[in-house]
């Protein structure tokens, strides 16, 4: 009974909110609040920040040249001078690690990138106008996804010619149709909101209502999509350079550092676990940025 | 402006028929619809839900496309233009510009991503080629108008921070920010309270008059259309049964439907201290349509014969249209009021 009072008083508190706020869409504020109390993806914006820092002052927090070893120090394991450890040449594993962040990060932007140019506008004219054109897209894009992901950059780099450039372009077309997806599919259920009707009824031409009542709408998806990729993008990116068809040498990736240390792995198995664990932490915190930023966007999922 | 068009009624809509394929092939959801609107008059359509009004009313500017229908045959004259058949682009002059819409929802038809006074501005920039500061300016002062408390400052809000009854204002005052000479409303007080509803009523009025606009009133609540309408058109099952000027569509509505509609309002029936009475059945769906009048199987002066075999053709009486074979022996004041059908009455065929 002593508990009742209580509860009647907590059913009594005006709540303070309309009931059209709660269905209001995350605004700027509320996303802020809603992903502050997000530990998780806090923490991961914090990992992925430190990474960034690292890969722009790379030539200053550097202990040593990326691309100059002593081979008679080759193959050395963690030390004092060298935290963990130098490669086959003699070169310092740490600072290779710090320079090759600059590249896989810069990798990953740009396939994401060259995902976004292609799988914006083709799922946006996909889903805005339906019909033909939209059977067209996505029988393209079904086909484009029907292929594994790697093996299709691989053929696309085996016919461009190994270098990043190529292998990030690779990457790129072969995620953008997850991009065209997720896009079209939100395209599709704006383009029945009542707002683009009556966006028509006031002149608005497919462009104009594309750009300016489509597109500010379908964003919180494509954020959480886009982030997901620059993980997904520094995945592939290691892969394709483990294999040797991304970055060229001497110019390093976390993933070709990677493949480089693999033969030696039983001598110096630090390079191998290192480089590992930055890739894994990367990719990790793009995920999980990804999905704090999901559920801090709202709509998309309200199972908290 | 040419004589030729001065002369020429604002809005002339003639024999508009509006199609929807479906899985059971083309159904007809506006069939042969006509009806005229000159410059500073209210025109009501009213009729239940499934009637075809809201279809009528996206069709008019081309609109009823994008939600799957097609206009298949008829014509809809703007200031004697031809607005059929037209090319999107050059409807997308007519449209906000000279015509303006507002829709049913207020809660939807604003977007989300943007400040109202940013949409406003948006229209009258694109109508009127006018600078971002003259727009800007434009919007603050049709939210003024439309009532709109502190105007420049609730400009810069997000469609959730306003009410339902705001927020159709604000869309009212987005559908006449260039000076609309038509106004076509869709049922736009319907998501409204009843108070906020009569004020909504008062602002479009008042507006009304200032602009001299034609106005083109989708409602199915008799009650509105008794406070704003000129002329009304009543529609059922896609096509039109009546027409008449207010006053005369009150005082003596010559289609039984019509007439069941007025007695199912509950201010008559308290007025005249008689039982509020509904109408027996549904709207047919527009692929199983009764033969002969479409009213009648639901109407209680239906005659075997003479009102379920041929089609009803719509045509004058008096003052008005009507679509009723019976309408002048039902002007008998005992059978003209609609009297309680009894249940075995109602013929289903």
């Amino acid at each position: 009974m002593t508990s009742r009072p209580e509860l009647q008083a907590e059913v009594l508190q005006p709540t303070g909110t309309l009931p059209d706020e709660v269905e209001a869409p995350a605004n700027a504020s509320t996303f802020l609040r809603r992903f502050r109390r997000n530990k998780v993806g806090v923490i991961a914006l914090g990992v992925l920040v430190f990474l960034i820092l690292v890969a722009v002052f790379a030539p200053w927090i550097s202990p040593h040249e990326p691309n100059q070893g002593e081979l008679s120090r080759a193959l050395e394991g963690p030390s004092g001078e060298y935290w963990f450890g130098t490669d086959d040449l003699g070169r310092d594993v740490l600072s290779r690690l710090i320079h090759a962040s600059r590249v896989s990060l810069l990798a990953a932007a740009l396939a994401t990138g060259v995902a976004l140019l292609i799988g914006l506008p083709l799922g946006l004219i996909s889903g805005y106008f339906g019909g033909w054109i939209d059977n067209v897209i996505m029988r393209f894009n079904d086909a484009l996804m029907s292929f594994p992901a790697l093996i299709l950059a691989v053929v696309i780099v085996g016919l461009l010619g190994p270098s990043l450039t190529n292998a990030m372009l690779a990457i790129g077309i072969v995620y953008a149709p997850r991009i065209m997806r997720v896009v079209r599919g939100s395209a599709l259920s704006v383009r029945e909101e009542v707002y683009v009707l009556s966006a028509k009824a006031t002149g608005c031409g497919a462009p104009r209502i594309i750009g300016r009542h489509v597109l500010p709408n379908i964003l919180s998806p494509l954020v959480v999509q886009t982030t997901i990729m620059l993980g997904l993008a520094i995945l592939s990116e290691a892969g394709l350079s483990f294999l040797g068809l991304g970055v060229q040498p001497p110019t390093a990736s976390w993933g070709s550092i990677l493949g480089r240390a693999f033969p030696y792995m039983s001598r110096t198995p630090t390079t191998v676990i290192v480089a590992g664990v930055t890739i894994s932490v990367a990719v990790l915190a793009f995920n999980l940025l990804g999905d704090a930023f999901r559920d801090s966007l709202g709509r998309e999922r309200r199972d908290q | 402006m040419t004589t030729a068009s001065k002369q020429a009624p604002l809005l002339q809509v003639e024999d508009l028929t509006v199609q929807f394929p479906t899985p059971d092939g083309l159904i007809t959801v506006v069939d042969r619809v006509s009806f005229t609107l000159d410059a500073n008059r209210v025109l009501c359509i009213v009729g239940e839900s499934g009637s075809g009004k809201s279809v009528t009313a996206l069709s008019l500017v081309g609109l009823v496309q994008s939600r799957g229908g097609r206009i298949s045959a008829g014509s809809v004259r703007f200031a004697g233009e031809e607005l059929v058949g037209r090319a999107e682009k050059s409807l997308n002059t007519v449209r906000g510009r000279d015509i303006g819409f507002i829709f049913q929802e207020p809660m939807s038809s604003l977007n989300p991503a943007f400040t109202v006074g940013d949409q406003i501005a948006e229209v009258v920039r694109r109508h009127r080629k006018a600078s971002r500061r003259h727009a800007w300016a434009r919007a603050v002062e049709m939210l003024d108008r439309v009532g709109i408390a502190s105007a420049a400052q609730r400009a810069k809000d997000y469609p959730h921070h306003f009410s339902g009854g705001m927020r159709q204002r604000v869309m009212i005052a987005l559908a006449l920010a260039c000076d609309p000479k038509l106004l076509i409303a869709d049922e736009p007080t319907t998501a409204l309270d009843v108070t906020i509803q009569a004020r909504t009523l008062e602002l479009l009025k008042t507006l009304q008059r200032e602009q001299d606009m034609g106005v083109l009133f989708i409602t199915h609540d008799l009650g509105v259309v008794a406070d704003i309408a000129d002329d009304v058109v009543v529609m059922y099952a896609s096509q039109v049964v009546e027409q008449a000027p207010v006053r005369e569509l009150f005082r003596r509505p010559q289609h039984p439907y019509t007439a069941g509609l007025l007695a199912a309002m509950p201010q008559s029936a308290l007025e005249n201290n008689t039982p509020l009475v509904g109408i027996p059945g549904v709207v047919p769906q527009p692929h199983r349509l009764p033969s002969g009048c479409r009213f009648h199987p639901r109407c209680a002066h239906a005659q075997p014969g003479r009102c379920t075999t041929d089609p009803i053709q719509l045509r004058l009486l008096d003052r008005g249209l009507v679509r009723c074979v019976r309408a002048e022996e039902l002007r008998d004041p005992s059978a003209a009021q609609a009297e309680p059908a009894p249940i075995e009455g109602v013929t289903a065929q």
